[in-house]
């Protein structure tokens, strides 16, 4: 079990900087997601802290080692990688008792490991097999195995339910999540699936272009966003987001329409200042249809045409036109609209964010 | 006759075509074998006969029994052509392998100036007919005073069989994902161990295919081997073949019977390494 502590860790191809100088501190035992988009640099972050890929400045400690130019195997340090990697002239047995092997293990404790692994993964009936033979869930079951088997100081994951379709891919983040309850290691996972990150996560770190937009439990990056990047990266269906200019305690959009200024970025604009407006789908819906059960305390409505709708079961996810713009609602106890109705959409401006339009920084305090 | 028994027919047609078109290749590519190993045992009056006789009137192994007869009775010192062959075959084999692994390995891997002249100039190479070396070859040996000699020609076949097994065995690792090597090293591997206990099994039917040619174009070579060797010292089999030519005879039996001589060995390590040669053996390492 062990830190993991990044300090102006910096990566360079040539001249080509792809991660400038990020720092990061990952607790004991901490399950931690690095969320991007593809070329962020989350995967090479990861890289980094493997030892697969050389670092060009800054440093990196595992526990209380740094390990700047430890090769991959002084590390300690087990990775599922996102095509499984698996061994195709092993069984699944050998790959998964590869390590102690190389380790000088007997043959005795190899078994007794793997058994102990494959219990924990339910893979005891696939020992004897071939990769090839195996579904694209078990391959992925059997990576994981290889990397419990020799209970590293930290678990590195890159990307690994991405070449698993949707049900599988929500089964294995169940398994993962307990497999992180079972063995209660540090875990490093990279995905541009914010919807993993949000629910395996303790801490999610939000990359973008070499850059940690932001760090923070799941709901603080949600509720919180510190830049309208995060906001609009973070939740789906995503953040509804519209430029907007303060004037005369109101926001005004582009074609001239207004919603009241909310009461919390009072005294953060200056008139004139031009923002990014930001509301959740789940904080603009149709009148009635809404996430609270009561009014909130700063509901504004405004009657607007509907302009497409998408039902799916439960809830319907209505598009509906203001200020020149389609705003995404979600509709709970959904009732049947058509393309052209006119609805109450209600928007709960408590909790509205506002982005300043050129740092697209928060402007929350 | 309705659309599902026309389909029926045509696919019976096409197999029938499938199968003939076959047997005409197969019999075009075995012809020439076949012959051979039929006029090592015929008479030569039967070899030369016009029109050509078909069927075999009379057969014998007189010409395999003459050839290890020593010399003086019709024979030529097939056991010193032999133990040449081998030795020169399998050194340069061996050799041309090992440097192909390491090419191929750094051509497959590693990003360094120049790779795709140097590459492009390797293959170049291969454009040179092997007889157009022969006389500067001829002439940069007998300098070094390394004529006639196994090493000689060993150094010889290595330079033309390397650049052919970099080329092969580099398109076989590159099939292997990079993936499994650096998951090796994260299992507690050196590079080097990650390279033997992961690369190496994967890329090993590659590497058998190229050992192959590689011995095969040393084993029958002859423009070279004609001009470089002199004697019993390092004749090959192929300049061996040269031994039943004289001044107005050629016996064709005894040529013949040489050549299946040759093409036993090389035909039983084929047949060894094809096992080898299956590939495939990397589906299932990543996702597929």
């Amino acid at each position: 079990m062990a830190t993991v502590s990044l300090k102006n860790l910096v990566k360079k191809y040539g001249h080509l900087e792809v991660v400038h100088a990020i720092n990061l501190d990952v607790e004991d035992r901490e399950f931690v997601a690095l969320v991007g988009p593809s070329g962020c640099g989350k995967s090479t972050t990861l890289r980094m802290i493997a030892g697969l890929e050389p670092i060009s400045g800054g440093h990196i400690h595992i526990g209380d080692r740094e390990v700047n130019k430890l090769p991959p195997r002084q590390r300690n340090i087990s990775m599922v990688f996102q095509s499984y990697a698996l061994y195709p002239h092993m069984t699944v047995a050998e790959n998964m008792g590869f390590s102690l092997k190389i380790a000088g293990k007997s043959q005795d404790e190899i078994s007794a490991a793997v058994a102990d692994a494959a219990r924990t993964l339910g893979l005891e009936e696939l020992l004897e097999r071939r990769p090839s033979q195996l579904s694209g869930g078990q391959r992925q079951r059997v990576a994981m195995g290889r990397a419990i088997v020799r209970h590293p100081d930290v678990f590195l994951f890159d990307e690994p339910l991405s070449n698993l379709d949707a049900k599988l891919r929500m089964q294995m983040r169940t398994e993962i999540k307990k497999l992180h309850a079972k063995v209660q290691s540090t875990v490093i996972y990279v995905t541009h699936d914010q919807v993993e990150a949000m629910t395996l996560a303790d801490r999610i770190v939000i990359m973008r272009d070499g850059h940690i937009e932001q760090v923070g439990p799941p709901e603080e990056v949600f509720r919180r966003p510190a830049s309208r990047f995060v906001a609009g990266f973070i939740g789906s269906p995503t953040m509804n987001l519209h430029n907007a200019v303060v004037g005369a305690g109101k926001l005004v959009f582009a074609n001239g329409d207004t919603l009241p200024l909310p009461q919390q970025f009072r005294d953060r604009v200056t008139e004139g200042q031009k923002v990014i407006f930001g509301l959740r789908p789940d904080d603009v819906y149709p009148a009635g249809h809404g996430i609270h059960s009561g009014e909130a305390a700063e509901v504004h409505s405004v009657e607007v045409p509907v302009s497409l709708t998408e039902p799916l079961g439960n809830e319907t996810l209505v598009f509906a036109e203001f200020a020149g713009q389609d705003w995404i609602s979600r509709m709970l106890n959904p009732k049947i609209l058509r393309m052209g109705d006119r609805i109450k959409l209600s928007f709960d401006l408590s909790q509205s964010h506002l982005f300043d339009a050129a740092t697209e920084k928060s402007l929350r305090g | 006759m309705n659309e599902n028994q026309a389909n029926d027919l045509k696919k019976m047609l096409l197999k029938f075509g499938h199968l003939l078109g076959l047997f005409i290749a197969m019999t075009i590519i075995c012809l020439p074998g076949f012959w051979i190993v039929l006029s090592s045992l015929r008479p030569t009056v039967e070899i030369m006969a016009k029109p050509p006789v078909w069927i075999p009137q009379s057969l014998s192994f007189d010409a395999y029994i003459a050839m290890f007869s020593g010399v003086g009775q019709g024979g030529i010192p097939v056991l010193d052509y032999f133990r040449n062959s081998i030795i020169i075959s399998v050194t340069s084999t061996v050799i041309a392998l090992a440097i192909g692994m390491a090419g191929g390995y750094a051509f497959a891997r590693y990003q360094f100036r120049g790779k795709t002249a140097i590459f492009l100039g390797f293959m170049l190479t291969r454009t040179v007919p092997g007889i157009a070396l022969s006389l500067p070859l001829f002439f940069v040996f007998a300098r070094l005073g390394i004529i006639d000699t196994h090493f000689g020609l060993i150094i010889a076949y290595v330079a033309l069989n390397v650049p052919f097994t970099v080329w092969l065995i580099d398109g076989f690792f590159r099939q292997v994902p990079r993936d499994l090597a650096e998951a090796a090293q994260i299992d507690g591997c050196t590079r080097w161990q990650a390279f033997w206990q992961v690369e190496f099994p994967l890329a090993r039917s590659g590497i058998a295919s190229a050992g192959i040619f590689a011995f095969l174009i040393s084993w029958n070579e002859f423009a070279l081997a004609s001009q470089l060797t002199r004697s019993t010292n390092s004749k090959t089999l192929p300049v061996g073949l040269l031994d039943y030519t004289s001044e107005f005879t050629i016996d064709w039996r005894g040529m013949c019977a040489l050549a299946v001589v040759m093409i036993i060995p090389a035909l039983t390590l084929t047949f060894i390494v094809q096992k080898h040669l299956v590939s495939g053996l990397t589906s299932g390492a990543v996702k597929g």
